[in-house]
């Protein structure tokens, strides 16, 4: 009897995913699918932003009706950071005709590159993913903005250089470097290296492999004996409150121990609390709730219990790194709509979108969130990603604290060895597609 | 009473010895081929066929793999995502090299190159066996993975330090790539799983299959009969790391377009090795099973609650999904312990004798 409920159940479940894999919804409005990872190992860093991400987009719904009087349909699709799922995720989101796909995962950005062309889908992978993919010339689907990985690596040495007085003041000294041994960590080695030898300083690389994240005491070690002058940091998820933590425990001066972007969640700096007072990370957003656009969040979703937001957590860094992705894609939506005509854009319009995409510091001031990050001024059809600013903020104990101005990348040094990498991604990739899709003037 | 075999003789050896003796078996295969070749292509949506089919009949190609080894040897093996990658990675190299060759040819081809790797790690098998063994599986699943992140040779100097595929056609039909359609890339996947796994069965009921399975009962009596068994050891190794290099290549080529190293990591070979247990060690049938059970029913279960209307965060969807799998599995393990290709074998007994089970 047994086993004939069994069979029956089994049958059953055969029959009805095959209806249900096969059923579709279809609804007016924008469609934004939001790639996240609420879930796995990296859900500390993929939580807040998540929430930023949704709530943006949720407020633009309550508080405007969406963008143009059109509803912004949005859905989330659980990734736990896991380049299988986020393909999966990919394929469903598709049959429903996004405007944009935010990978948020480089893994998930490398699969999705050369889909996107075909698909006529736009990725937006703000700040990570594939650097190369800011040539627009070759890439015309992808968008990296507001900078890259060696954007962020020579706003880090002009900071240096200010502080030491000077580029040519670091010869002769060392400079450590502790990445995440992957795709993401190593991007950045060739720059360094480069700046070692134009300045005449010495890199040490301290790797960390993604199944020791949490144990770096053999790094730190190393990094004790070897006694870098700097510490540059390249970090994600659970590496980066250990790293820090590692550091005091070896009393390095945190003043001098640089993260990137992704190393400046809050979660990272607290666990280690007053002994990660002077620790350095790179922003490219404003950080806390004093902003009319984040208080409007916090009236028409937080409030309303539309959000999944720990009402303490709104206004923190990465919570804030979730809106403002979503203040790019809410402007290249409008912006597709003001070139297009169209109300209801599609995956094509907001391409074209992105392309011509302009946030003045006065556009800024009118979304009601002032110097929250750099004017966004110089997207264009060959550049997707702009090399915009960034700023310097450390770490007072219990917050994070603006302590420099926007710094701009050096554009020069960056822009040779992109063109370079992304000529080598078209001849690895033979035959890669030429770009047909004409150039918009910037608006 | 549906599966009487009663009036089916056999007048010669041939027939006796061929792989669906009995008549139902072989309408049922057809039908389900058929099903597989011409109906699911006709009829199913890209998602379902680019996200459920294909991943699925991958695994199970994978599944084949660790089961010759862990099912039929008895060698229990932690290394099938490191013998996957070494696949994958052997296609790029390959693709990259050669660029003209047919790709269909390059995936199995660099099957060779994993077989090769496999050979090499199956070597601590002929001391030690049983835990032991899995712990040096391991080693080799940590030793690839690093070689993935730290040799750029591998992914010839690419800054992402990612494998991407670029388009190759045969008759001018795109079949890698973004071009690829869903369709192709499944017909093509089709083929090659169905070609493996009548390989496979044919060389499970030869002389090489016995050896295996005499090696896994007892292997002292294996070799007192005649049995070298570092032979047959490293040619299980050998086969199986064939079998999964051939998976991890199509994983790359044929279903995901890109793949960093960490797509090869432990999480990968524990995977395979659950769908081998749930699926039925010793049993090909059991690897499409359980291949089909962790991939697609997840994917299923996921769809649930907005099928139903029920709007539920999509983090809260995949908690409910892994506790509904957690508790499928334990409920799976506990009716029938020797996996699902065992409760398939258990219904065919009763389907024969209904109604009258005594």
């Amino acid at each position: 009897m047994r086993v004939k409920y069994l069979a029956l159940g089994l049958s059953l479940a055969v029959a009805g995913s095959a209806v249900i894999a096969s059923k579709a919804t279809a609804q007016e409005g924008i469609f934004v699918p939001l790639l996240t990872y609420r879930t796995g190992p990296f859900a500390g860093s993929g939580q807040p932003i998540a929430n930023g991400m949704n709530d943006y987009l949720q407020m633009l719904n309550e508080r405007d009706g969406g963008i143009g009087g059109v509803k912004l349909l949005i859905e989330e699709c659980e990734t736990g950071y896991d380049t299988k799922k986020g393909v999966e995720c990919y394929e469903q989101v598709k049959a429903k005709k996004p405007v944009v796909v935010n990978p948020y995962s480089t893994g998930i950005t490398l699969q999705l590159i050369p889909k996107a062309a075909v698909d006529k889908i736009p990725i937006l992978s703000m700040a990570y993913g594939l650097s190369a993919s800011a040539v627009g010339n070759d890439f015309p689907w992808i968008f990296n903005p507001p900078a890259t990985y060696w954007d962020g690596l020579s706003m880090m040495f002009r900071y240096i250089g200010g502080k030491e007085g000077g580029l040519d003041k670091l010869k002769g000294k060392t400079i450590g470097y502790v990445f995440f041994d992957g795709g993401y960590g190593r991007e950045p080695i060739p720059l360094l290296e480069q700046f070692a030898k134009d300045y005449g300083f010495e890199v040490k690389l301290y790797p960390v492999p993604a199944a020791e994240m949490q144990n770096q005491s053999a790094q730190w070690l190393n990094v004790r004996r070897d006694k870098p002058s700097w510490m540059i940091m390249w970090g994600w998820g659970a590496m980066n409150p250990t790293a820090v933590k590692e550091a005091a425990k070896i009393n390095f001066p945190m003043d001098k121990f640089i993260g990137i972007w992704w190393s400046g969640g809050e979660d990272d700096a607290r666990p280690a609390g007053a002994d990660a007072k002077g620790y350095l990370t790179l922003n490219f957003n404003g950080v806390g709730t004093s902003y009319p656009a984040i208080k409007d969040i916090q009236k028409f979703v937080v409030e309303k219990g539309k959000s999944q937001v720990d009402k303490t957590k709104v206004g923190e860094n990465l919570y804030n790194r979730g809106v403002y992705n979503s203040v790019l894609i809410a402007e290249a939506i409008r912006n597709a709509q003001k070139i297009s005509g169209k109300k209801v854009v599609t995956g094509e319009d907001v391409r074209r979108g992105f392309e011509t995409l302009q946030i003045s510091a006065a556009r800024w001031k009118e979304l009601g969130l002032t110097d929250f990050g750099a004017p966004i001024t110089s997207v264009s059809c060959t550049d997707h990603n702009g090399h915009h600013a960034a700023y310097m903020q450390q770490w007072d104990g219990a917050k994070w604290v603006k302590v420099s101005d926007w710094i701009a990348p050096m554009k020069d040094k960056v822009r040779p060895l992109l063109e370079a990498a992304a000529k080598d991604y078209v001849t690895k990739n033979q035959p890669w597609p030429k770009r047909t899709e004409p150039c918009d003037k910037s608006s | 009473m549906f599966y009487r075999e009663a009036g089916q003789f056999k007048t010669s050896y041939s027939a006796d010895e061929s792989v669906f003796p009995i008549l139902q078996d072989r309408i049922g295969i057809a039908v389900i081929l058929g099903l597989a070749f011409v109906v699911i292509p006709l009829t199913a949506t890209s998602f379902t066929l680019s996200s459920v089919l294909i991943p699925v009949l991958i695994f199970s190609l994978a599944a084949i793999g660790l089961n010759l080894l862990t099912g039929y040897t008895g060698l229990l093996s932690l290394g099938t995502g490191g013998f996957m990658g070494v696949g994958a990675y052997a296609c790029y190299k390959l693709t990259s090299l050669f660029p003209n060759a047919n790709i269909i040819v390059l995936i199995l081809a660099s099957g060779f190159f994993s077989a090769g790797i496999g050979a090499v790690f199956g070597l601590p098998s002929l001391r030690i066996k049983g835990f032991y063994l899995a712990v040096a599986t391991l080693a080799s699943q940590f030793f690839l993975s690093w070689c993935f992140v730290r040799v750029p040779w591998l992914v010839n100097y690419n800054v992402s330090n990612a494998i991407e595929v670029p388009t190759r056609t045969m008759f001018d039909i795109p079949i890698t790539g973004p071009n690829a359609t869903p369709m192709t890339r499944y017909l093509v996947v089709l083929s090659i799983v169905v070609g493996m796994t009548w390989l496979a069965s044919n060389l499970l009921r030869g002389r090489i299959g016995r050896t295996w399975m005499a090696v896994r009962d007892m292997d002292i009596a294996a070799e007192l009969i005649g049995i070298r068994l570092y032979r047959t050891k490293l040619l299980a190794f050998a086969v199986s790391s064939f079998y999964c290099g051939v998976a991890g290549a199509m994983m790359v080529f044929l279903w995901l377009g890109a793949a960093e190293a960490d797509s090869f990591n432990i999480n990968q070979s524990f995977l395979i090795l659950f769908m081998v247990i749930i699926g039925g060690l010793g049993s090909l049938i059991g690897s499409f099973f359980g291949a089909a059970f962790i991939w697609g029913l997840p994917i299923v279960l996921k769809m649930l609650p907005e099928f139903f209307g029920v709007k539920i965060h999509a983090a809260t969807v995949e908690h409910l999904q892994f506790m509904t799998l957690g508790a499928l599995i334990i409920f799976f393990l506990v009716v029938e312990p020797h996996g699902l290709a065992r409760l398939w074998q258990i219904g065919k007994q009763k389907l024969r004798v209904w109604p009258f089970p005594y």
